[in-house]
C-alpha cells in the first residue's frame, strides 16, 4: 500500500539549499500528496455520484440536503480534526482499528473535509448544465443513463474545478491533519504523518519563518503543478 | 502496517545513524550493527518491528533532542519511535485516551494526577534542566538579577509590563501559574497575553513585543540567535532560585487500564532511555555549544519518590 511512499529517492526539490536533513523535504511532499490524492480521490467517487443523482431526480428534503453540503463546505478543519480524533481514538468507536496517529486517520478527515465543496461544486455543475442539451439527448432516443454521461461530459470543467477545490481544501489544511496525524517523522527525518502544512506549523513554533516561508513555497509551487495537470488532462482528455 | 516497512524504515535509520553521529555522541555508536545485518540481529528481538508511540512535550522535541537519540533506540531494537509533540497537559490527555503507550513531561503535579487516576505506572525521573525568566534587554520593569522568581513577577505585575503566557497547559504553563500563586498575585489585565502556543512561538512573540516571558532554557538556547531577548532570571542550573527547576519525567501507560497499549516496548523505551549510554547521549546533547538536559535517571542512591506521586506513602494506599 505504502511502497511508493517510501520513495525517498523522490526528485529533490530544486531550491536553494534547504535546512533540513537528506530527505526530509520529499518525504513530507510525499505524505502530503499521498494524503490528499487518496482523500480527495475517495471524496470524488462519493460526492460525483452523488451531485449526478441530485441533479437528476427531485425528492423531498432536496433544498436542506443541499444546504447540509453547502454548511459543510465552511466547516472548520479543527472541529473535523477534533471529532475525528474522537473516533478514531482508542476509546471511540472506531478505537479497535488502531488509526490514531496514521495516515489513514489523516485521510479520514479530509475526505470529510474535500467532500462537500467537491459534491456542491460538481452539483452546481451539473445544474448548470443547459435544458437543451438534456432534451436533445432524450430526443435522440438516450436511455437516462446515456443523458446522464451527455450531461456529465458537458459539466466535466465544472467537475474537474470541483475536484480541484477539494484537493486545495485538503492539502492546504493543517487543523486536523496535525491533531490526528500528530505530525509524526522518524528520528531520522522521514515523514510518517507530517504533511507540508503541520511542517509549516512546526518551524513557525519555533519562530523559524524563513524555513516556514520556504516549505510555504514548496506548498504553493506543488499545488499549481497538479492544477496544471489536471487541466491539461481535462482538455487532453476531451477533444472536440 | 507491515513489518516490512518497518524494515525498509530501520535500513533507513541504519544509515542515517552515520550522519547523525556527530550530534548523537559517538558513545552509543558501539553498540549498534553496520547497517547490512540490521534485519537479522533485530529480528531475535521480540518486539523488533512494532512501532512505540510516545507523546511528549515541544521541548523535547523541538530542541531535536530526540530525534538525535531515537536513532540508537530504533536500531537496537528493530522498532520505531513515533513522537508527537504536543505539549504536557495534551500529551497525558493523549496518554489518558490510550493513544500514546509512554509519555515524556514536565509538570511532576500533572503527572501525579495521572498516575493517581491509575493511568501511568513506573513512573522515572528522566533529566533536568531549568526555567528562565527572559525579556528584553532594557528590562522596563527592573528584575534583572531579582534573586527571587516570584519577586521578579510580582515586580512585572506591579510595573504592568507585558508579559506573554503559553496559556496552553503544557509544562511550561503550569509552572508559571504556581509561580504567580506562590508569589500571591493573580496576574491579568492588557499586560499579561495567554497565546496558546508552543515555547518558540510564545518566545517570538516576547520577541516582538518587548514583552517578559517564562521558557525552559532549553527552547530558549536553540532559539536565542533569532531573537533579541535575554536571560533576567536565571534558574537553578545557573545559580537560580530551585522553584525554576525543569524535571522531566517518563513513565508507561497502564496496560491494566488501556489493553492496547504496548507495554513491553514501553519498558523496552523506559529501561533504554534510563540507561546509562542514553543518559550519557542527552548529556552530549548540544545545541549552539549548550547543553541543553542533564541527566539524572542514574543514582547510586535512587531516590524513591519518582516512582509514586509525591507525599504518596504506602499507608495511606486505602484512601
Amino acid at each position: 500500500m505504502s511502497v511508493a511512499l517510501e520513495a525517498v529517492g523522490f526528485a529533490p526539490v530544486g531550491l536553494v539549499e534547504l535546512p533540513f536533513r537528506d530527505g526530509y523535504v520529499p518525504s513530507i511532499v510525499v505524505v502530503s500528496l499521498y494524503v490528499s490524492l487518496v482523500a480527495v480521490s475517495l471524496s470524488t467517487l462519493v460526492s460525483v455520484p452523488v451531485a449526478v443523482t441530485m441533479g437528476f431526480l427531485e425528492f423531498p428534503g432536496k433544498s436542506l440536503v443541499k444546504s447540509v453540503i453547502n454548511t459543510g463546505m465552511g466547516f472548520p478543519s479543527v472541529v473535523v480534526g477534533l471529532v475525528v480524533l474522537f473516533v478514531v481514538s482508542n476509546q471511540g468507536p472506531l478505537g479497535s482499528f488502531e488509526l490514531i496517529f496514521t495516515r489513514e486517520a489523516m485521510i479520514l478527515s479530509q475526505f470529510v473535509l474535500a467532500t462537500p465543496p467537491i459534491t456542491a461544486i460538481s452539483l452546481a455543475a451539473i445544474t448548470g448544465v443547459d435544458d437543451g442539451v438534456r432534451e436533445a439527448a432524450s430526443a435522440l432516443g438516450g436511455t437516462r443513463v446515456d443523458v446522464a454521461l451527455v450531461v456529465l461530459k458537458e459539466a466535466r470543467y465544472g467537475i474537474a474545478t470541483a475536484i480541484l477545490a477539494g484537493f486545495g481544501r485538503a492539502i492546504s489544511e493543517v487543523g486536523s491533519v496535525l491533531i490526528v496525524g500528530g505530525n509524526i517523522t522518524s528520528a531520522d527525518g522521514i515523514s510518517k504523518t507530517r504533511t507540508l502544512t503541520t511542517a509549516i506549523q512546526l518551524e513557525a513554533r519555533q519562530g523559524r519563518y524563513e524555513t516556514a516561508m520556504i516549505l510555504g513555497a514548496v506548498l504553493v509551487v506543488l499545488v499549481l503543478t497538479v492544477n496544471t495537470i489536471v487541466v491539461r488532462l481535462g482538455d487532453g482528455n476531451a477533444p472536440r | 502496517m507491515s513489518i516490512q516497512r518497518r524494515r525498509f524504515i530501520t535500513a533507513l535509520g541504519a544509515g542515517a545513524t552515520v550522519a547523525a553521529a556527530g550530534c548523537a555522541g559517538n558513545t552509543m555508536d558501539g553498540e549498534t550493527n553496520e547497517s547490512g545485518s540490521n534485519g537479522e540481529t533485530t529480528a531475535q528481538v521480540g518486539v523488533a518491528g512494532e512501532t512505540l508511540t510516545l507523546t511528549t512535550t515541544t521541548s523535547t522535541y523541538d530542541t531535536g533532542l530526540l530525534d538525535a537519540i531515537h536513532t540508537n533506540f530504533e536500531d537496537l531494537y528493530g522498532v520505531s519511535v513515533d513522537a508527537v509533540a504536543q505539549g504536557t497537559g495534551a500529551a497525558l490527555e493523549s496518554a489518558r485516551n490510550g493513544d500514546a503507550d509512554v509519555v515524556m513531561v514536565h509538570a511532576r503535579s500533572l503527572e501525579d494526577e495521572f498516575m493517581r487516576n491509575g493511568y501511568g505506572i513506573n513512573r522515572r525521573d528522566l533529566m533536568f534542566n531549568d526555567f528562565v525568566i527572559v525579556g528584553p534587554e532594557a528590562d522596563p520593569a527592573g528584575i534583572q538579577g531579582a534573586s527571587s522568581a516570584t519577586d521578579a513577577l510580582t515586580t512585572i505585575a506591579d510595573a504592568q509590563a507585558p508579559f506573554v503566557s503559553r496559556g496552553d497547559n503544557s509544562g511550561t504553563h503550569t509552572k508559571e501559574l504556581v509561580l504567580w500563586e506562590e508569589a500571591g498575585t493573580q496576574p491579568g489585565g492588557d499586560w499579561y497575553q495567554e497565546t496558546g502556543t508552543g515555547m518558540g512561538e510564545a518566545l517570538n512573540i516576547a520577541n516582538q513585543q518587548g514583552a517578559y516571558t517564562l521558557s525552559d532554557r532549553g527552547t530558549f538556547i536553540s532559539q536565542r540567535s533569532e531573537i533579541d531577548l535575554t536571560i533576567l532570571v536565571q534558574g537553578p542550573i545557573e545559580g537560580g532560585p530551585e522553584i525554576l527547576a525543569n524535571p522531566y519525567g517518563v513513565m508507561a501507560v497502564n496496560p491494566g487500564v488501556h489493553d492496547n497499549a504496548n507495554y513491553d516496548l514501553a519498558m523496552a523505551y523506559i529501561g533504554w532511555i534510563t540507561s546509562p549510554g542514553a543518559q550519557d547521549a542527552i548529556a552530549d546533547y548540544q545545541m549552539n555549544g549548550e547543553q541543553l538536559f542533564f541527566p539524572e535517571a542514574v543514582s547510586e542512591e535512587p531516590d524513591f519518590q519518582q516512582y509514586v506521586p509525591e507525599g504518596w506513602q504506602s499507608d495511606s494506599a486505602s484512601e
